[in-house]
């Protein structure tokens, strides 16, 4: 039976936006009991095609043509009032953000009664017993706790369960899944996936499922959607489509999403460049009347990064990864052991920490000052070491080049740039002063699965062409298999193994290393 | 540039814009329209408006001509506003800036400081300022800028706060930058906008503050300002109320002016916010 019929939908942006449409003739059904993957990267229009859908276009957008029919009711013209009457009951949706998506001061089962009270009128005690059971329905360990319990005090993984619940405690015909698992850990992002198609399969509910991510596609579609420039380029059997894709684009995303299997080793240098020693640190409990545990970010920690290789470091939120890599940097002072860098322990004054340790930050974005042009951004770390301008902007351009991009662009500012040629530029500052170890920082978890493997590239090239050490925080396995050489698995704290990639990654002896590996979304299905 | 050209398209900022240049051009040429003393005896005390064709506005009780105090009175407001926003702005901006900066305990430090001048109502701890010090023009001016600047660092202090935590900033330490320059070339350019736009309220409330003390006559009389004229003609309120009526309008249209550029400002570096409208 056919729920969801979207059919030759066009979207019209705002003038002045860098197309005239988000999306342009998309066609798309939904029948019950099916879940469709609709795969794209940003831009590509996926989300806007949701929000179409919901009746909740951002202002500036409007449908240009098209129409959308739910359950053989046509969706064009529906008043505001008329919408809200459909969103939640008929039609729901879950979100990437599931923090945000919940009111920070209401109780989880305050929210969750509100849906019940609000679209049925039940009274309160009803709708609690209701928020009750779809708390159970969602597997929440402690479910009389959540419905006590305020948004912040649930895991991110809990959050998005309740988040679940939410959207299907009125049965609706359609679900909507924005990308719901992105900001999960892997561990966690094949519970909630597992969850969401056995609930799907329950109560037959026609799921549309946004992603990026051709791994969750393989392990949940039924059918797929491609989408490029506000275009579907492709659509069709989910089996069909991941082992026999017809359209180009399609080919090259299912190619750019990396593999577990580790290249062959190479050989590496006996000497390290980097050694961290018996390193440990606690984030006080600090205020006179809060009363907080002390969190221990990193315990014993014990790592080599040897002269020319890319040593990963991998774990899931809370493991203590990023602590290490700024302790490593010098941005954060540890309460105990060592770090050695090239023989001499780090130097606590910053100039002189500069030339040995560098680091690439996340997040394209916010890595660049808004406000200064990309070149000075380079040459400012070598100005203040004492190079004249002039040199260091000469130099800035000659990274420009090296890193891919046009050295006349040194005098642009951030914006003009796309998130990978800002990481771009992020990698071309930090190598501005040629330090011994390069610290990359999830450099690649903000950008699509294309532009990730065109930046891995260019750290790969640049690591054989200047002899980079790299140590590489992720909490991709995917993307740690691509590039590194080594790997230390960190959980809450410590590092429980490491070793050669390709010997962890092929047996891992840890459970905790082995329970990663297994999670790694589409394994089966993609082969790889 | 492109808050720029959100800043002309702002009716608001237009109307406030003409308002505060024609208060400048009256600043700009009163030597000009009246080159004589605007505090020199010009006529017969008290006449009307109008009454005479040589004083369009009338004269004070003390038979000045009111349209000459305007026109200098504008130049010492100005003044006064200007000056005194630079030094409340520069005091609040360093304040806040290094409070903010380092957090710990120079923050609270600093920010005990600046709660301590916030707690006294700022006109009282002007009047005491005053009182000790004399009342000059400079004085005065330096005593409002003084007591104006506690809301600039709360304001800055909020900025820095977030920003010194970005990504870029850290980035910036990374490469060995030091303090100084991540204070004054990373963070401050981004916290700016905001002080800018409240730099004009403190600018409105620096001129009526100096027009509260002249009402009182706790300001210089040797100078021709709008509030000293309002002081002149509080004795003759009932009767002759123009000469306190047309300072007053004066002192509120720019202070509108004032207050409608910062909208506009407001508007123009903060397109989030102006676009719900």
């Amino acid at each position: 039976m056919r729920r969801l019929e979207i059919e030759g939908l066009s979207v019209r942006l705002p003038r002045g936006a860098d197309r005239a449409f988000a999306i342009e003739e998309v066609s798309l059904h939904l029948d019950a009991g099916e879940i469709l993957c609709v795969v794209g990267e940003s831009g590509s229009g996926k989300s806007v095609t949701a929000a179409a859908v919901m009746g909740l276009l951002a202002p500036g957008l409007s449908v240009a043509a098209g129409r959308m029919r739910l359950s053989g009711e046509d969706l064009g013209g529906k008043s505001p009032e008329e919408w809200r009457r459909l969103r939640g009951r008929r039609v729901a949706m879950v979100f990437q953000e599931p923090m945000t998506a919940l009111n920070p001061v209401m109780r989880v089962g305050a929210q969750l009664a509100e849906m019940w009270r609000v679209h049925l009128g039940l009274d309160r005690r009803e709708a609690e017993a209701r928020a009750l059971s779809a708390l159970r329905e969602v597997n929440l360990p402690d479910p009389e706790g959540a419905l006590r319990a305020f948004p912040h005090e649930l895991s991110g993984g809990q959050r998005q369960r309740v988040m679940i619940a939410m959207a299907l405690a009125l049965e609706p015909e359609v679900l909507i899944c924005d990308e719901p698992t992105t900001a999960l850990d892997v561990t966690t992002q094949a519970q909630v996936l597992a969850l969401i198609r056995d609930l799907q399969r329950r109560h037959g509910t026609a799921v549309m499922f946004i992603t990026h991510d051709f791994g969750v596609v393989a392990e949940i579609a039924d059918r797929v959607a491609v989408m490029q420039h506000g275009r579907v380029v492709e659509q069709g059997a989910a089996r069909e489509i991941l082992t026999r894709p017809a359209h180009p684009y399609t080919r090259a995303l299912l190619a750019a999403v990396p593999g577990v299997a580790a290249p062959a080793p190479r050989l590496l240098s006996p000497d390290a460049v980097l050694e961290v020693r018996g390193l440990s640190k606690t984030y006080a409990a600090r205020g006179l009347f809060r009363r907080r545990r002390p969190v221990r970010a990193l315990a014993d920690v014990s790592l080599t990064l040897r002269r020319g290789a890319t040593l990963a470091v991998v774990g899931e939120s809370g493991s203590g990864k990023s602590t290490l890599a700024r302790c490593v940097v010098g941005l954060l002072g540890a309460d105990g052991g060592e770090i050695v860098i090239g023989g001499a322990p780090l130097p606590r004054r910053r100039r002189e920490a500069a030339r040995l340790v560098q680091m690439v930050f996340q997040d394209p974005y916010a890595s660049l000052n808004p406000r200064r042009r990309a070149g000075a951004q380079v040459a400012q770390g070598p100005i203040a070491a004492g190079v004249p301008p002039g040199k260091a902007l000469e130099e800035a351009r000659r990274l420009f080049a090296l890193v891919g991009l046009d050295p006349a662009a040194v005098t642009r500012f951030p914006h003009e740039f796309s998130g990978g040629q800002r990481q771009r530029i992020g990698i071309a500052r930090a190598l501005a002063l040629q330090p011994q170890v390069l610290v990359a920082d999830e450099p690649v978890s903000a950008l699509d699965v294309s532009v990730q493997a065109q930046v891995l590239a260019l750290l790969r090239d640049l690591q054989a062409r200047l002899g980079l050490s790299i140590l590489f925080i992720t909490h991709d396995l995917r993307v740690a298999a691509q590039l590194c050489d080594e790997v230390a698995v960190m959980r809450q704290g410590e590092v429980v193994e490491a070793g050669r990639i390709g010997e962890v990654f092929a047996a891992p002896r840890h459970p905790y290393t082995r329970s990663l590996i297994e999670a790694i979304p589409g394994r089966a299905l993609l082969g790889r | 540039m492109r808050a720029l050209r959100a800043y002309l398209r702002s009716p608001p900022a237009l109307i406030g814009s003409a308002i505060l240049l024609a208060v400048l051009f009256m600043a700009a040429t009163a030597q000009w329209f009246y080159p004589n003393d605007p505090l020199g005896l010009a006529g017969r005390p008290l006449q009307w408006p109008g009454a005479n064709p040589r004083f369009p506005l009338g004269t004070d009780p003390s038979g000045r001509d009111i349209a000459a105090q305007l026109f200098h009175g504008a130049r010492v407001s100005l003044l006064i506003g200007i000056v005194a926003t630079a030094i409340a702005v520069l005091i609040g901006i360093a304040m806040g800036a290094v409070a903010g900066f380092y957090g710990g305990w120079v923050d609270t430090g600093l920010m005990r400081v600046t709660e301590a001048f916030q707690t006294l109502p700022n006109f009282l701890l002007l009047l005491v300022l005053v009182a000790v010090f004399g009342s000059g023009i400079e004085t005065v001016t330096v005593a409002i800028g003084l007591v104006s600047w506690p809301p600039v660092a709360r304001l800055t202090r909020a900025e820095f706060l977030t920003l010194r935590t970005r990504e870029f900033v850290q980035a910036c330490r990374v490469q060995g930058l030091s303090d100084a320059h991540l204070i004054l070339r990373e963070v401050l350019p981004n916290a700016l906008p905001p002080v800018i736009v409240y730099a004009s309220v403190v600018m409105a409330v620096a001129i009526l503050l100096e027009s509260a003390l002249a009402f009182l006559q706790l300001s210089d009389p040797n100078v021709p300002s709008w509030g000293n004229l309002i002081g002149l003609g509080r004795n003759v309120l009932r009767t002759e109320w123009y000469v306190s009526a047309i300072p007053g309008v004066a002192i509120l249209l720019t202070i509108l002016g004032v207050s409608l550029v910062g909208q506009g400002l407001n508007d123009a570096l903060n397109p989030r916010l102006a676009s719900g409208r």
